[in-house]
């Protein structure tokens, strides 16, 4: 049985990392507040491009001027998994469950007979996919100098995934991220970059409105526009992709580090109770040992 | 009181205005144009410069976009900037580094368009710096 200054070691340990866990969940919960106004803020951007996108796909569709970005190269055999996930870990099963949903993608890919390669964006990704898939991944970007996420981040990352494409180093480019559900739920997300994916949400509601109108005009010519408009596409879907992520990696560990303060809550309890039973039992066992020296003599 | 028109302008990370204007003068990317109310649907891409805003909550402002779009619909104008930064707040210094960035693009240019490109794209920030008087 532990000794009673076993046991007041114990708690007082339990005790400073609980308020560890305590502190990071407060944190979490302060950048939380901040990463989700990120995330909001940056909606109605997105959402403007998809639908001028939407109308100008609609201009090009079927022309050969449509650039390669946005229609593909016309193969998918190469196919890159952009793997966008946190520099840090302690936020639950947040890392673990982007990168499960890559892997099983990837096995799928490969067994359908594709080429496979991954982009890491994110400390704890690249460290859990290259024990597995070491030699195909092609690039790492941390983020863990950058405190607040900003558009040029972004854009650096979709200059080079963009730079690849024109290598011809692959075909079809995935972002995988956790979508921000709430603070309890994130769900892990693939959303296919290149070639584009335009919604169809975004293009019935343009058409729509295009129809109310008079025919719009361009400056430049349309295919022009795309040529600009549709790199930058991409960058504002890695964006979202990494604000999405930055307010899910805080929601996972809030809520990862609530769990951790109340499981040491529980313990401290448990070795209060032990640590009080035993103290009990030693007076008892020291008064015995008196009296029954008392009554020897 | 001319007829007012809504206006948004949007940067990926904020919305930044989003109200009933007067009149905006767009620095279009083959010239500049003014939106005012009732404008013919029209798209164009953005040069960097300086966008007028007239009207609205404030008196006149002038702010400082770079990179993105104009669309001007039924709804009004959206502007979609990559970057917009009202003048007061205007650093001289990121004005001056982007330049500096500009020139290192025409000097790393490799073919004859894309050294055309960034030359434009530098021109047009030397545009707005003797904008700011300076």
């Amino acid at each position: 049985m532990a000794s009673l200054k076993d046991l007041r070691n114990r708690i007082a340990s339990v005790k400073a990392t609980q308020k560890i866990t305590k502190a990071m969940q407060m944190v979490a919960a302060a950048k939380l507040r901040r990463a989700q106004e990120a995330a909001e803020a940056a909606r109605p951007y997105a959402q403007r491009m998809q639908s001028v996108l939407a109308s100008l796909s609609d201009a090009v569709k079927g022309s050969d001027e449509a650039p390669h970005l946005m229609v593909g190269n016309g193969r998918d055999a190469t196919q890159l998994l952009v793997v966008c996930t946190a520099d840090r870990g302690l936020c639950g099963a947040f890392n673990s469950s982007i990168v499960r949903l890559a892997r099983q993608t990837a096995i799928r890919l490969q067994n359908e007979g594709k080429k496979v390669e991954f982009f890491c964006v994110g400390r704890k990704g690249y460290d859990m996919l290259r024990r597995d898939f070491g030699n195909q991944i092609v690039d790492l970007v941390e983020l863990k100098e950058v405190k607040r996420i900003g558009f040029t981040d972004a854009q650096q990352i979709a200059e080079k995934i963009i730079k690849r494409f024109e290598n011809g180093d692959f075909d079809v480019a995935t972002l995988f991220y956790a979508h921000f559900n709430s603070v309890i739920s994130q769900v892990p997300t693939a959303h296919q970059m290149i070639p584009a994916h335009v919604e169809d949400e975004a293009a019935e509601t343009q058409a729509a409105s295009d129809e109310a109108g008079a025919v719009r005009e361009y400056e430049p010519e349309e295919s022009e526009i795309l040529a600009d408009l549709v790199p930058r596409n991409i960058s504002v879907q890695i964006f979202r992709a990494l604000l999405e992520n930055a307010a899910s990696e805080q929601g996972a560990r809030m809520s990862a580090m609530d769990n951790a303060t109340r499981n040491a809550g529980e313990m401290i309890d448990d070795l209060t109770m032990e640590y009080n039973r035993t103290r009990q039992a030693q007076i008892t066992k020291e008064l015995i040992e008196i009296i029954s020296g008392a009554e020897a003599l | 009181m001319a007829a007012s028109f809504h206006f948004e302008l949007v940067s990926p990370e904020r919305l930044l205005i989003s109200e009933d204007v007067d009149a905006v003068l767009v620095p279009g990317s083959e010239g500049e144009f003014e939106v005012l109310a009732g404008h013919a649907p029209f798209l164009s891409t953005l040069r960097p410069g300086l966008m007028r805003v007239r009207g609205g909550s404030k008196p006149d402002r002038q702010i400082f976009v770079r990179g993105g779009f104009a669309d001007t619909g039924p709804d009004g104008l959206t502007v979609l900037a990559e970057e917009a930064i009202p003048v007061e707040e205007i650093d001289r210094e990121l004005i001056a580094s982007q330049i500096a960035d500009a020139e290192d693009d025409v000097k790393d240019a490799k073919d004859e368009a894309t050294r055309d490109d960034a030359e434009r794209h530098l021109e047009h920030l030397r545009e707005v710096q003797r904008a700011l008087g300076h």
